[in-house]
């Protein structure tokens, strides 16, 4: 099944053509990334495709429910973690996870459930109690993270969520959305190439609103004849004058 | 539920920052044990404690404009309600997640004032309880105040805004710190015209046990507060949306 459908999705701010007809199938329960050099227009296509930002012309499907005219019902199904890390600061980790599920209109027992089974699958017991203002980078974006799986969203927006972090920490991230992908649709946006490679089933890369190319890492290195997917990628923006 | 849960994240939010608590009960009190102390040197039938207590409490509750406004406008900033935009809550759940927290503080605050006003010789009478429940459409006209600056200023502008022009503004135009019919001619029209002044009122008619004289001035607090508070929702809904 497709889990999201854009039709020509375009969105234009004043002169600026931020996302440029979009065409783009992406099969439930795959993880696609969305890569491109700043300004490519990738997070405004995870804003258009969870409902903060009405495209200009065009239109997208999230699971048959289209953004413009079921958005309450794509926000049930979506969640979206931010590129900056979107916790409440003086609130405990608990409460955090507690608060999320109370805005998405769980009951006590349910809250309670998820926020211990979301706490264990975490590995997040030991600073279950500590403000998540004074965590570090790496325990709060999993929070962050965790944050926006706690409601079981049928399609799940990751917007650079390792940016910043160490490599042990992005290492332990990326064993982490590994493990999501079995549950849920991704899509991800990174610069880090190595991430894109390493956790996505597609790729695609977005040039000044367009997307210009799309397939796996091996496919895309394939049609460049690259050494690897840093050089595929380098190869493919780099033909759209995006890198000189 | 929902509002629940936004609500009991503010409360947390507003009681764990530990200047809000210290400046909404401080406050007051240093002011009516300093105004207190200037009576009993030189006689003010102005700063006598019946006609000063509702005048503090009403000045208490520019604090709640304050906090509010901050409160709001830094979530506004944060990417927390990136995340919470994306969930399936409406203009009116952020509205009323505010106003919601900032009751029981108000009611608290003017509980306070009056147990300091009888440790400093208030005559102890039933209309003391009136004059607590008169105050409760004060506070929420003060809080929608701070709802709609938040929603429109960033916190910076909110301190200075709330923060500095509405406390001196409210003050100078109560009837607190001296007789705005003594100054008379348009400097008292426009208090007549402005909330502050009939809050007062009210505020000093319901603790004199005076009752058929309360409503005149009550109605035009309720009025300020209905008014303001539907343009506080109407802006946060266009402001959630801006971008759409």
């Amino acid at each position: 099944m497709i889990a999201i459908k854009t039709i020509d999705l375009t969105k234009n701010y004043k002169d600026i053509c931020a996302v440029d007809s979009l065409n783009l199938e992406i099969k439930e329960g795959e993880l696609f990334s969305l890569l491109g050099v700043n300004g490519a227009g990738k997070t405004t296509t995870i804003k258009c495709l969870s409902c903060l930002s009405k495209p200009s012309t065009g239109d997208a499907l999230i699971l048959g429910n289209s953004i413009l005219k079921n958005e309450i019902e794509v926000k049930k199904l979506i969640s979206v973690s931010p590129q900056e890390t979107a916790v409440a600061p003086n609130l405990s980790v608990k409460e955090n996870l507690g608060f999320i599920c109370g805005v998405n209109g769980f009951n006590k027992s349910k809250s309670q459930d998820y926020t211990l089974k979301t706490i264990k699958n975490f590995d997040m017991e030991e600073i279950k109690n500590k403000q998540a203002g004074k965590l570090s980078g790496g325990w709060q974006r999993r929070l962050s993270i965790a944050m926006a799986i706690i409601s079981e969203p049928k399609i799940l927006f990751l917007d650079e969520p390792t940016l910043g972090l160490d490599v042990l920490a992005r290492r332990e991230l990326w064993a982490l959305i590994k493990d999501l992908k079995k549950h849920m649709t991704i899509i991800l946006t990174t610069h880090y190439m190595e991430e894109a490679e390493a956790l996505s089933d597609r790729i695609g890369i977005m040039s000044k609103g367009k997307l210009i190319a799309k397939g796996s890492a091996i496919e895309l290195i394939s049609q460049t004849r690259a050494k690897n997917f840093e050089e595929a990628f380098i190869e493919i923006a780099g033909k759209r004058g995006e890198i000189k | 539920m929902k509002t629940a849960a936004l609500s009991l994240r503010n409360w947390k939010e507003i009681l764990r920052d530990k200047l809000n608590v210290s400046f909404g009960l401080g406050f007051p009190l240093v002011l009516i044990l300093l105004l207190s102390f200037i009576q009993k040197n030189i006689p003010v039938s102005m700063f006598e404690l019946p006609q000063l207590t509702p005048g503090i409490i009403v000045f208490g509750f520019t604090f709640l404009s304050l906090f509010s406004g901050m409160l709001i406008a830094k979530d506004r900033s944060s990417s927390l309600f990136m995340r919470l935009f994306t969930s399936p809550l409406k203009p009116n759940h952020f509205v009323f997640s505010y106003y919601i927290p900032f009751l029981p503080l108000a009611f608290f605050q003017a509980v306070f004032t009056y147990i300091v006003a009888l440790i400093l010789g208030l005559e102890f009478s039933i209309h003391i309880l009136s004059s607590i429940i008169i105050s409760l459409p004060v506070a929420i006209m003060f809080v929608s105040l701070g709802v709609l600056c938040g929603t429109i200023f960033n916190d910076k502008q909110v301190g200075g805004i709330c923060g500095a022009f509405l406390t001196n503004f409210s003050a100078w135009l109560s009837d607190t710190w001296f007789d705005i019919n003594l100054v008379g001619g348009a400097f008292a029209k426009i208090a007549k015209a402005l909330p502050f002044y009939h809050a007062v009122e009210a505020g000093r008619y319901a603790l004199a046990g005076e009752y058929s004289k309360i409503f005149p001035d009550l109605w035009w607090v309720i009025g300020y507060a209905i008014v303001i508070s539907a343009l506080a929702i109407w802006v946060f809904g266009k402001k959630m949306n801006y971008d759409k």
